[in-house]
């Protein structure tokens, strides 16, 4: 039920965004899902690659700070209203969001959001309440 | 004018026999009441008795900054506590500052070397002197301030900071003195100008500014800005504060007071003692304190000196003014900081990589301090606000160290470059 994500640090530098993802092409990773949270002098970019693990080997072999976490995705589908319907579950729960990412998902018509709750646990049971469709890495990876 | 011309134009002969009494005496003075000097004295072994001359005062120890942190925090007293009357401190490296006691005497000997130097730069019982050295801990408020009382001038003891407060009061006032640090002094001329006034119509007739390095172009600008000359004071706790040298109207070299303070100069490899006119590190003896007195303490200030008679008729040596140290001090904002400080903050928390650089700027006239500290993995979270927060605990840590605000900045490890020996933790790119 849970997605492993990466999480690594970057200054806020010219280049430093390409110079990771320059690792992952070498490596032959190809990344499914991207974000970026940024200050004034760095950001953290969350990544959901298939092969998380060596990803973040690959990574600090050239010197980057890499934590493996873990956020939920859950399936939507892609028209208007529909992160809010999701949103709605975890609020009527009273589960907050650290934060969340999305894409859509072409070829289903639908979306993707992947959510960070402050408790992971709590938040994956109440979308599994609320009838959310969770889903699960293999099918990210196969995207 | 010359506040104290029996001294301060004194003859070779006279100032040699004059100086030889003295450091007998200090010498002896020291070795009696400082179980500290007795100890030391008698390790070479040297008896008080055998300083003949000047030139045997190169057979007595060295007395650093670090024995003075060892003696805190009132283990170099001479005197007992009832006899103190004040204290002053420096900052320190490894946590505890140095301690400096004052007796009523050595009181009256520092309000009589500031009135001296004050009176160099022209001050007298007609001035307003308007004080932005801080009063506190730090010798340069009291040092101000006691020798422009002496001279019976009006001091406004006003400290640093509450610019709007200062400019009203230098014109409400009728300033005719300021006493401030470079940088700040250069701060106030850019507010008084933003509030559109003009300094040629205030009426200064001099400035007094030290605590911090400057250039001749920052005089320059000073004087300009302010439309009076700016003079130089030298000074630093352990000896007295401010008081020890200060120029006088020819602007070439501090003359320092060597009734009360002995210098010398020396190489800071072979400690030997070196020739007038070479360069070399600051040691001075305080001739005449019954607090703290001190024999050869090293200042870690470069500096060279210069014998002659001054074209203000002053026979006093003279000391170039401090371009260098002979350790990693750094002067931030007038205060005194070394490396070893930020690096004992960031050893206190947990997941910080000891690899760190110190940048220093002056953007805008002030210095500004950036601590760039590499992140860790125990340091690094996915989450902003908690790296923000690691960030802020860092500044604050840091201040607590220092005094000071800094700008810490997280960055990629292996990114601060290593190098053998001694590592570059410092890169000032201020034009000193």
């Amino acid at each position: 039920m849970k997605v492993k994500q990466l999480s690594i640090f970057l200054e806020n530098r010219k280049g430093r965004m390409k110079n990771a993802l320059d690792v992952l092409e070498t490596g032959g990773i190809n990344i499914r899902a991207l974000s970026i949270a940024d200050t004034s002098d760095f950001g953290i970019l969350r990544l959901i690659v298939p092969e998380p693990d060596r990803a973040k080997k690959l990574l600090e072999e050239n010197n980057f700070i890499v934590k493996v976490g873990e956020v939920i995705a859950v399936r939507m589908p892609d028209h208007p209203g529909g992160l809010g319907e999701i949103l709605g579950i975890l609020d009527g729960q009273n589960i907050n969001l650290d934060y969340l990412y999305a894409f859509a998902e072409q070829k289903n018509e639908m979306a993707i959001v992947l959510l960070h709750p402050e408790n992971i646990d709590s938040g994956i049971k109440a979308l599994v309440d609320g009838g959310a469709e969770i889903i699960t890495s293999n099918e990210i990876y196969g995207l | 004018m010359i506040w104290n011309k029996q001294v301060e134009c004194m003859s070779d002969d006279e100032r040699k026999k004059l100086q030889l009494e003295k450091l007998q005496a200090i010498v002896k003075y020291a070795y009696e009441n400082v179980p500290y000097y007795r100890k030391r004295l008698d390790e070479i072994p040297i008896k008080p008795e055998d300083i003949k001359t000047l030139k045997d005062i190169e057979k007595l120890p060295f007395t650093t900054k670090d024995d003075l942190r060892d003696a805190y925090p009132f283990e170099m007293f001479a005197v007992s506590k009832r006899e103190i009357v004040e204290v002053h401190t420096s900052s320190g490296t490894t946590g505890k500052p140095t301690v400096s006691g004052y007796t009523r005497g050595d009181l009256e000997i520092w309000s009589e070397v500031m009135a001296r130097g004050l009176t160099m730069a022209g001050v007298d019982d007609e001035d307003i002197i308007q004080n932005t050295h801080g009063y506190g801990l730090f010798t340069g408020g009291f040092g101000v301030h006691y020798g422009a009382q002496k001279i019976g001038a009006t001091v406004i003891p006003i400290s640093t900071g509450q610019t709007k407060r200062q400019i009203e009061i230098m014109q409400d006032f009728g300033t005719t003195v300021m006493i401030f640090t470079p940088s700040y002094g250069l701060y106030l001329a850019e507010e008084i100008e933003a509030e559109g006034l003009n300094t040629e119509e205030m009426d200064f007739k001099a400035i007094g500014f030290g605590a911090e390095m400057w250039t001749e172009e920052m005089r320059k600008e000073i004087e300009k800005r302010f439309n009076a000359p700016a003079y130089n004071i030298y000074g630093l706790t352990e000896i007295m504060g401010p008081g020890v040298g200060l120029e006088c109207s020819a602007q070439d070299g501090l003359h320092i007071f060597e009734d009360h303070f002995y210098p010398e100069v020396i190489n800071p490899e072979t400690f030997e003692t070196v020739e007038d006119g070479e360069k070399g590190e600051l040691v001075l003896t305080t001739l005449t304190r019954e607090g703290t007195p001190l024999l050869r303490f090293r200042t870690k200030d470069v500096t060279k000196l210069t014998r002659g008679k001054c074209e203000c008729g002053r026979t006093l040596v003279r000391m170039e003014r401090v371009k260098g140290r002979t350790d990693d001090m750094m002067k931030i904002r007038g205060v005194s900081v070394f490396p070893s400080q930020i690096e004992k903050a960031l050893l206190r928390i947990d997941g910080v990589e000891p690899h760190y650089q110190i940048i220093v700027t002056r953007p805008h006239l002030m210095d500004e301090m950036e601590v760039r500290v590499e992140a860790s993995e125990d340091l690094f979270s996915d989450e902003i606000k908690e790296l923000v927060g690691i960030r802020e605990k860092i500044e604050q840590y840091i201040h607590n160290e220092i005094g000071l605000r800094v700008k810490v900045t997280l960055v990629e490890p292996k990114t601060i470059p290593r190098s053998e020996g001694k590592a570059v933790r410092v890169i000032d790119k201020r034009t000193l």
